[in-house]
């Protein structure tokens, strides 16, 4: 939306709400503490969070703590990056405690020169950096068969994204010297799952990091420390982390993860399998459900969107339920494969409504709705649930999943 | 890059002194190496090299039939798995065969995985559960055979080895097809 449009809206809105000043947001304000009075708490040597502020991972209920996911609270985040204590997690065998001097990355198979690594060692590899997103291929898993999550947190948070820092990975397979007839690339992590998944040869030499840093520091020991795959556009369990070997080989290796596991099972009884880019997708944060119900009035409508092929080129909000759509503001740098953040100003008049947003990226595609997902993928698929996020908004000013 | 990389190498020689100061800019060498990284060891590789591909060539020596796989599943993995791999509550491991195309599908290692070498390397790999990568070879070989039985895809007698295994053919192999999104009208 150009400037012009927003002033004309905030006359608007402003001519609104001075017709119900009254009303408006009760009175004045009791007023703060005042804490210019006494000296403040110390110099710390790495911070900490306000003690005001709570927000945090929400664990999926799980027999097993170690093998369970943790969903990032979306609707009180702000831009596009995700605090590193806030980034989703998944494990499939606990979070291993790894001494990153004796950590080693084994590159064998087919190559000319097995290598070892330390950690010193793949730091000397030039460096590269992204802002990228990482998603679960499980985001959303609920939601394919109607409203199913009871928030953003529970709808979309197995998604989150971070500044990564580290090697190309095809910069240290040349070092090793890959064979003509390698095909894949075996990714093993040194959890207590020893997680592996396998990647396409072209994919590696393409634009994936061995990443040792996180928006800025060291991964989190829950995010791979001392060193993980990124694979960007490509679905979270792909990038396995605590990695410590890596084998090239001629054909896939079809491990557990790659067969039992995130393939997607059509209504004729075959799978999909290699389904590894994480399609478009977006979902408004603000408002959504939980928290205080809407006072009628202005409300700025925040969401995120992104897509796995590229860059978000445009977010479509309604705020009647799917019978107009308007283009909403996208907050640059609008980066390929990154969390995009959108703006757009609402003024709520009351009424029960529904919103939602849909997304288009670089490669002209259109964030679909669940109808038609499952006119396509049937009933009984699990990953890679990208459908349209509707939020109904009750006359109370409650909003839920819709 | 690796032009770069020449034509620094071939100012390097002609100009020593200044060697320090420029290498950070500096890509790989002449062959498109860092040289950095240690030979790895023989024998490291072999004690790493677990992933067992459909063709079974990283399996280790050992063997195993059914049979002596129902003591092994008694003692390590009923108590998750249930009595005979159906009842739960963690995954169920048996059954389900020609329920993919139903209304509740029922995905197993006998209706759903597409190649017996991913039971033996996953279960080597992270069963059980609390335990993970304490099974001895044989011990998987075993209990391999006996999941495969019970799911009616092996014999009660056929030993399974780094032979055999990969000779399995299971019930869902050629259930899989490759992901063609995007797939939407
Ligand atoms: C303490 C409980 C426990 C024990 C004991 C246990 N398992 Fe498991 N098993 C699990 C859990 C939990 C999972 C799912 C793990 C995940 O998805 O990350 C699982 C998954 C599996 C799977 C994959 C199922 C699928 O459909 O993908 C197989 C195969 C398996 N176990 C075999 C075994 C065998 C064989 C044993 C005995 C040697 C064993 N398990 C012992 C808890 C257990």
């Amino acid at each position: 939306m150009g400037s012009i449009n927003r002033r004309h809206f905030f006359r608007r809105a402003q001519h609104f709400v001075t017709g119900l000043a009254g009303g408006m947001l009760g009175g004045t304000l009791p007023s703060a503490a005042d804490t210019t009075l006494v000296q403040g708490a110390p110099a710390s040597g790495y911070g900490a969070r306000s003690r005001f502020e709570t927000i945090k991972r929400w664990i999926t209920p799980s027999r097993y703590p170690t093998a369970t996911a943790s969903w990032t609270p979306l609707a009180e985040l702000e831009g596009v990056v995700t605090p590193s204590a806030l980034h989703y997690e998944r494990h499939h065998g606990g979070v291993p405690d790894i001494d990153p001097q004796a950590h080693r990355l084994l590159v064998h198979g087919r190559v000319a020169r097995p290598l070892e690594f330390t950690l010193d060692e793949l730091r000397r590899f030039p460096l590269v950096q992204r802002v990228c997103f990482l998603e679960c291929s499980g985001n959303g898993y609920r939601e394919w068969s109607g409203p199913g999550g009871a928030d953003v947190q529970q709808t979309h948070g197995l998604t989150s994204c971070s500044e990564w820092a580290g090697a190309r990975l095809a910069d240290v397979l040349h070092e090793c010297g890959i064979e003509p007839d390698a095909r894949w690339v075996l990714a093993e992590g040194a959890d207590g799952a020893a997680m592996t998944r396998a990647i396409p040869l072209d994919k590696c030499l393409d634009d994936v990091i061995l990443a040792y840093a996180q928006n800025g520091e060291a991964l989190r020991p829950e995010q791979g420390y001392p060193l993980r795959l990124l694979v960007p556009g490509f679905e979270g369990s792909i990038s396995v982390k605590w990695l410590r070997r890596l084998k090239l080989g001629t054909q896939a290796w079809r491990t557990r993860e790659e067969t039992s596991k995130y393939t997607d099972l059509l209504p004729d009884g075959s799978a999909r399998e290699f389904s590894f880019v994480m399609e478009a997708k977006s979902v408004i944060t603000r408002p959504s459900p939980g928290g205080a119900p809407l006072t009628s009035g202005f409300h700025e409508i925040r969401g995120l969107a992104w897509s796995g092929r590229g860059r978000v080129t445009r977010v479509e909000v309604t705020t009647d339920g799917g019978r107009s759509w308007q283009d909403a503001r996208l907050h640059g740098p609008v980066l390929p494969i990154c969390h995009t953040r959108f703006t757009l100003p609402w003024r709520w008049d009351g009424a029960a409504t529904r919103i939602a947003s849909r997304c288009h990226d670089e490669t002209g595609y259109v964030q679909p709705t669940r109808e038609v997902l499952r006119a396509v993928r049937g009933d009984h698929s699990f990953y890679h649930y990208n459908g349209i996020q509707c939020w109904q908004v009750d006359g109370d000013g409650r909003v839920r999943n819709a | 890059m690796r032009e770069q990389g020449r034509h620094y190498r071939a100012a390097l020689a002609l100009v020593p002194v200044l060697a320090a100061t420029t290498v950070a800019g500096a890509d790989a060498g002449d062959d498109g190496r860092y040289g950095l990284g240690h030979a790895a060891a023989p024998a490291h590789i072999a004690a790493q090299d677990i992933a067992i591909a459909p063709n079974g060539a990283e399996l280790p020596p050992g063997g195993g039939d059914a049979r002596t796989g129902a003591a092994v599943y008694a003692a390590r993995c009923a108590a998750c798995h249930g009595s005979s791999g159906r009842e739960g509550p963690d995954p169920v491991l048996v059954g389900g065969q020609g329920t993919l195309a139903s209304d509740a599908p029922l995905q197993t290692i006998g209706s759903y995985w597409p190649y017996a070498t991913t039971v033996f390397d996953y279960v080597r790999r992270a069963m059980p559960f609390t335990a993970p990568g304490s099974l001895t070879p044989d011990e998987v070989y075993a209990v391999t055979a006996f999941l495969l039985h019970a799911n009616g895809i092996i014999e009660a007698d056929t030993v399974l080895d780094r032979e055999t295994l990969p000779a399995v053919v299971m019930p869902n192999r050629d259930g899989f097809v490759p992901d063609p999104r995007p797939d939407l009208p």
